[in-house]
């Protein structure tokens, strides 16, 4: 059987790659990807620890789907927001997208 | 070495060079593309971990859904041939140093603090008792999150939506 710290550890190298890139990223659909990246790496550690730990019983799996929904929800919002600023500026770079800054 | 590790780790470095792919890529749609591997990839290690039910929805929904929606997004957008574009911003040197040492905290957090916990009990769970729990203890939540997603697909269309009157 498979020890849970290597779930544990993968899913710690999938948050990591996801953060790098929307740390990074200048295209706003870039970063969103990212962020999909850091929701799997976040429910794999939820399903990995209901597994693994007897008393918790189905409770990771049930934020997951928790964590599933709410993420369908920010695509749909963040990608109408895309959308937006596109219109907008002619632009999804997050770096040209300055108006507000100082 | 057992069956079960070898495909445990095929299938993590097949998911990470995917997840890689998806942040490194130049072309967008190229990243869209490995996204869909590596949520392919994920939704194998749900079935790795007994959660039959969470791989289908993954497949459904991340797969189905939100690859569809971000092509649709990247097709609406970018100019997607644009060549010699930077794709990252100066802050690359900075975000690496920040992101190896968030990963360092989790990786010896995950080493030192779980060393004790047991082997998991061979019983498998049915997707019959996670519909129960999600319909009796977990019935507030439930329709707190319907009510989310009722109001984020109006935000969405309300967002997205052209404005007539400046025609």
């Amino acid at each position: 059987m498979v020890p849970l710290s290597h779930y544990l550890i993968l899913s710690a190298v999938l948050f990591a790659i996801g953060m790098f890139g929307a740390l990074t990223r200048r295209n706003a659909i870039g970063i969103l990807m990212a962020l999909e990246l850091m929701f799997n790496a976040v429910n794999l550690n939820f399903v990995a620890f209901s597994r693994y730990l007897p008393s918790t019983m189905l409770q990771g799996q049930i934020f997951a789907i928790f964590v599933i929904t709410i993420a369908a929800a920010e695509a749909a919002v963040g990608l109408a927001i895309v959308l937006g600023l596109y219109r907008n500026f002619k632009t999804i770079n997050v770096d040209e997208i300055n108006l507000m800054k100082w | 070495m057992t069956v079960i590790q070898v495909v445990f780790f095929l299938v993590a470095a097949f998911t990470t060079a995917a997840a890689f792919l998806v942040v490194l890529a130049k072309n967008i749609v190229h990243c869209a593309i490995a996204l869909v591997f590596t949520f392919f990839g994920v939704a194998a290690l749900y079935v790795l971990l007994d959660a039959e039910f969470l791989a289908a929805v993954q497949v459904l929904l991340y797969v189905g859904g939100i690859t569809i929606l971000l092509l649709f997004a990247i097709m609406l957008t970018s100019r997607i041939s644009a060549r010699g574009v930077k794709i990252m911003n100066e802050q690359v040197g900075m975000s690496a140093v920040v992101v190896l040492a968030i990963f360092a905290v989790m990786t010896i957090a995950t080493l030192k603090g779980l060393a004790q916990v047991g082997p998991p009990d061979p019983a498998s769970y049915a997707t019959a008792s996670l519909g129960r729990l999600l319909l009796t203890t977990y019935v507030l939540p439930f329709e707190a999150v319907s009510i989310l997603l009722l109001a984020a697909m109006v935000g969405a269309i309300i967002l997205a939506r052209r404005e007539r009157e400046k025609d």
